[in-house]
């Protein structure tokens, strides 16, 4: 296909109407802000949020949700944020009934509430984390890791002997939304990362039922080179671009100029 | 007895010449500093990079850009970003050579306890699950005894397990420890420490003759 070329009248020759329809439907999945795009968000729902501590985070959804009030959510990220940013603010909220993450270290209310028992937390191996978003990315229902192989993560879990190894079978995740961050994209929802903010992003992005992306830059399609895309935009539902990022620093270490 | 930087500089004497190699948080990350002139190590951040970098100038921060343990780096040439799903690939897979973290508790089976104490401390196993269940050499770097003054080298460990009879080596402040079918071996003490203060700071089996040299850098 031409770079130029847009889709015409000279297109559905020999197709049916309905595949038309499919294939040339409309593709605008811009939304002005985080509430708009979050609108149809509930109570109760699962959700996957991108991020390592607070790299790469979806500043601008995290507000909405704490702005909208939606309780009993059931959160999927890596980390639990720090106290009073990030994943942070819907616990300070009493927002998230479950968590699922692999490192919650650095967040002291969160360590408060699973000790007393006011918020439920599934700790798992981050490369389970990972990669139970990318089978449900791919379209596979379950994947064998051997991490966890012999500890109280493996509670309960089918195992399986390959080779000299034993391994946990870990199934898919299967969350309503996926909340993430990209650096730039565009309105059919091509995305692309920056350096270490990419991390669980892009495949969170590909395992949410609708997938909302938060962008520093939208541009027009075309903009992005097709060889650079992360994400293609067939795994993205809507778009938004997040104005004013915090992009908060955990832990400052520099070398001093002398 | 060694600091922490000795610690950090024994290990260092188990990289090699195109290794690649995962340092956990704390004493690992000071491995980095005792890379031998001239050898060539890639350093694998779980969070999606290959080729860590030091850290960076004062005012050269980039929020975008951080280590496993949220420090502020920088890249350097050659160097890759991925997704996590592919950090993790890369581990399982046994493409690191090396990953040296720290521990709570190691057993003479080599076993690990790093991540939990129940009814006090949840942090989380973060990558190190995934870590001890695929790399092909781990090397444990700690303290030799707890706060209390009690031996982490166990018989058994208390603590719930990251992984099970993965630990090729423990280097503590009193020695380098390997491992037999009967428990820990010594293989090299702290320099002025005595095989006898070592058995003494040690619950778990350990195979100690005394002849053992103290540790020397190249």
């Amino acid at each position: 296909m031409n770079k130029g070329a847009r889709a015409g009248p000279g297109w559905t020759s020999g197709l049916e109407v309905d595949v038309f329809l499919r294939v040339f439907k409309p593709m605008n999945k811009v939304f002005t802000d985080a509430l708009s795009a979050l609108h149809d968000l509930q109570d109760g729902t699962t959700l996957m949020l991108g991020g390592f501590g607070l790299c790469g985070i979806p500043e601008h959804c995290i507000s909405a949700l704490v702005q909208k009030d939606v309780r009993n959510l059931t959160c999927i990220s890596n980390n639990a944020g720090v106290d009073d940013f990030g994943l942070g603010l819907l616990l300070q909220n009493r927002q998230i009934r479950k968590m699922i993450a692999s490192y919650v270290g650095e967040n002291a209310e969160f360590e408060r509430q699973l000790l007393s028992g006011e918020l439920e937390v599934e700790l798992i191996p981050q490369g389970t984390l990972a990669t139970r978003c990318l089978a449900a990315g791919y379209g596979m229902p379950a994947i064998y890791t051997p991490a966890g192989y012999g500890t109280e993560v493996a509670e309960g879990k089918e195992t399986r002997v390959f080779g000299d190894k034993t391994y946990l079978l870990e199934t898919a995740f299967d969350a309503d939304y996926a909340l993430v961050k990209a650096w730039k994209g565009d309105r059919l929802g091509n995305l692309v990362f920056r350096a270490t903010s990419r991390n669980f992003n892009p495949l969170m992005a590909m395992a949410g039922k609708i997938t909302v992306a938060e962008v520093e830059e939208l541009v027009e399609p075309g903009a992005l080179d097709p060889d650079h895309i992360h994400v293609p935009g067939i795994y993205v539902h809507r778009i938004f671009v997040g104005t004013n990022y915090e992009k908060r620093i955990e832990q400052r270490t520099v070398r001093p100029r002398s | 007895m060694l600091d922490k930087n000795g610690i950090a500089r024994t290990i260092a004497r188990e990289l090699r010449d195109g290794y690649y190699v995962n340092l956990g948080i704390g004493i690992p990350t000071l491995v980095a500093n005792f890379i031998p002139n001239g050898m060539e190590v890639q350093l694998q951040s779980e969070n999606g990079l290959l080729g860590m970098g030091p850290f960076p100038w004062e005012g050269e921060e980039d929020p975008d850009l951080i280590n496993a343990g949220k420090q502020t780096i920088t890249t350097l040439p050659g160097s890759v970003f991925f997704d996590s799903a592919m950090s993790f690939g890369m581990i399982r897979a046994g493409k690191v050579d090396l990953t040296v973290l720290g521990a709570m508790e190691v057993s003479q089976k080599g076993d690990i306890a790093n991540w939990k104490i129940p009814g006090k401390m949840v942090k989380g196993m973060g990558g190190a699950m995934d870590l001890v269940a695929s790399a092909r050499h781990i090397v444990v770097a700690m303290q030799h005894v707890n706060k209390a003054g009690e031996s982490k080298l166990l018989p058994q460990c208390t603590l719930p397990l990251t992984g099970l009879a993965c630990v090729q080596k423990v280097v503590t402040e009193l020695g380098v420890f390997g491992f037999d079918d009967h428990g820990f071996v010594l293989l090299e003490r702290a320099p002025g420490v005595g095989v006898e203060h070592i058995k003494t700071h040690t619950r778990g089996f350990l195979t100690a003759h005394g002849s053992e040299p103290e540790i020397s850098w190249p």
